[in-house]
């Protein structure tokens, strides 16, 4: 498998781990095959559903509330899988094949990302510029939601294979650390729009807390490594 | 012969609008009149009275009212029943519906007391048939910008309130719902200042378009529209009007209201529906039908939630942008 992004990433030297297990761990093709398309499933199973239920005339009460809180809840939870890959990865040499899933996963929290934005532009704001710019201009959880998709465009756009070999393994992973504010901002949005004593976003938030925190703790880990290695 | 299909003419744009809205009213009248006729239905519960039955729906009789908005198509009695606000019982719509299972509303009193002539305490039944009635379909404005057409079944407030025979310091009049730790989960799950308090200023109170509601559709109203009794003030935000109410306290002052106290930014004691004054997080211009398609749910929101003609003067000479 001479997949050339990977080898820029090892010349670079970040990510060695990343490399070394990849290449370490041939799965099976039939199994690697048959959990792509699970994932794929899974991650079109929020559109399906809604679109089964919009063809059947079956959205609820609230149709635009269903549509805008679907998209919505997909976008985050799907953010926050994508980041959750990396750490889990990290607990056993076993994991290493989850990297394989990271680009799908987050381009299909971009893509709900895009969907929920496009709700709230068709079905909220009526396509009108001016009541656009006046909700981003006096409603905060409007301009964190925002924020939070903003941040996802250069992901998506830098994320093919190409893109990692033009701007080099270590930038290219700099670029797209900005995941982790999209999805702060993304949990922010959440915690703006509830009513204030409802504690929904709870979960989602201690979640993300957990995986953030998890990386520091890496961080920490391999620099004591590191300096232990140093006074040997 | 060749025989023409057209399939070109919409059936509704067949029958005029207005025709076929008639026809929904009047077969709402019809529906009444046959519950009228089933009056009865009570007597099921009298045989089995150690069962639930009590929860199951029961018959009102009901009278037509002029103070009834006619006109308007009626939300449908499932998605009143199951898309509710009652975060006692939880904080997703279909939460009361589910959980409310457990209130008991029978037997229930209501106390009248602070600044009134003496403190009373009257029981649900005696309420039930304290004045005829009546039917009376609002506009439900949720302060979320959704909103219903619901055919409430009650009486006006003022019918009470004369009844309590408020002393002339009485300015205002507080609601309190019940608070049962045991029957609602939803208190453990949000921080409001439990029990849920409303209040109203007693012109407002006083108004013959607020209601004291017992029913919805002829029927007496599901545990989960806040049963067995409960207020509705069509021209403000739908949280003013308290459910499931035990206390009626008169005061001088302004009284605690839940959501004014939890967010006073957000919720001001007044909460007039008021298409020019934004919720700080989202414009309060329009609002979404409930049970409309998702391409035509969006629709105006009416000053007042349109009842502006009645209402309006109780709050002449007043800055509402201030008083929201």
């Amino acid at each position: 498998m001479g997949c050339p992004a990977m080898t820029s990433v090892v010349k670079s030297g970040t990510a060695v781990s990343f490399t070394a297990l990849y290449h370490s761990t041939m799965m099976n093709k039939r199994v690697l095959l048959a959990l792509k398309v699970a994932v794929w499933l899974v991650c079109l199973a929020p559109l399906g559903l809604l679109l089964y239920r919009g063809f059947g005339n079956n959205l609820g009460p609230d149709p635009t509330a269903t549509v805008t809180h679907a998209t919505g809840f997909a976008t985050l939870r799907l953010l926050v899988i994508t980041l959750a890959i990396t750490p889990l990865r990290r607990l056993s040499p076993r994991l290493a094949w989850l990297v394989r899933f990271r680009r799908l996963l987050g381009l299909f929290a971009f893509f709900y990302g895009c969907l929920h934005l496009l709700t709230y532009l068709w079905l909220y704001s009526g396509f009108d510029a001016g009541a656009m710019v006046d909700d981003i201009a006096k409603r905060r959880y409007i301009l964190a939601g925002f924020t939070a998709w903003l941040l996802l465009v250069p992901l998506a756009a830098t994320s093919t294979n190409w893109s990692i070999r033009k701007l080099g393994g270590k930038r290219w992973q700099a670029l797209h650390r900005l995941t982790y504010f999209s999805a702060i901002c993304g949990v922010i949005h959440y915690w703006w729009i509830v009513k204030k004593g409802v504690r929904t976003p709870i979960t989602i938030t201690l979640v993300l807390a957990v995986l953030l925190l998890a990386r520091v703790a890496w961080l920490v880990r391999q620099r004591v490594e590191r300096q232990a290695r140093v006074a040997a | 012969m060749l025989i023409k299909k057209s399939n070109e003419i919409p059936s509704s744009e067949i029958t005029p609008k207005s025709v076929y809205l008639n026809r929904r009213t009047f077969m709402t009248g019809a529906a009444a009149l046959g519950a009228v006729g089933l009056g009865v239905d009570r007597v099921a519960g009298m045989l089995e009275p150690q069962d639930e039955v009590e929860a199951a729906a029961t018959k009102l009789q009901t009278v037509k009212s002029p103070l009834s908005t006619s006109g308007l198509e009626l939300t449908s009695y499932k998605d009143i029943t199951t898309y509710n606000n009652f975060y006692e019982f939880g904080v997703e719509k279909g939460d009361p519906a589910a959980n409310a299972g457990h209130l008991k509303t029978r037997p229930w009193t209501m106390t009248v007391d602070g600044l009134v002539k003496q403190k009373k305490t009257v029981g649900i039944d005696e309420l039930l048939s304290f004045r005829p009635i009546e039917e009376r379909v609002y506009r439900h404005r949720c302060v979320e910008a959704w909103s219903m057409v619901i055919p409430w079944a009650g009486y006006s407030l003022s019918e009470l309130i004369n009844w309590a025979e408020p002393l002339p310091k009485a300015k205002y009049v507080q609601f309190l719902s019940l608070k049962d730790s045991a029957a609602m989960p939803g208190l453990q799950q949000i921080d409001l200042d439990w029990p849920y308090s409303e209040g109203l200023r007693m012109d407002e109170a006083m108004h013959p378009l607020t209601l004291l509601t017992f029913g919805l559709y002829g029927e007496v109203l599901p545990n989960q529209d806040g049963a067995p009794v409960r207020l509705v003030v069509p021209w403000k935000y739908g949280f003013k009007s308290a459910k499931s109410i035990v206390k009626i306290h008169f005061t001088s002052d302004q009284p605690r209201t839940a959501w004014n106290e939890m967010a006073p930014r957000e919720y001001g004691f007044y909460s007039n529906v008021n298409p020019n004054v934004d919720h700080p997080r989202w414009s309060q211009k329009s609002e979404r039908r409930i049970g409309a398609s998702i391409f035509s749910q969006r629709q105006p929101t009416l000053m007042f939630n349109g009842y502006g003609d009645q209402v309006a003067s109780l709050y002449n000479g007043m800055d509402l942008k201030k008083n929201f």
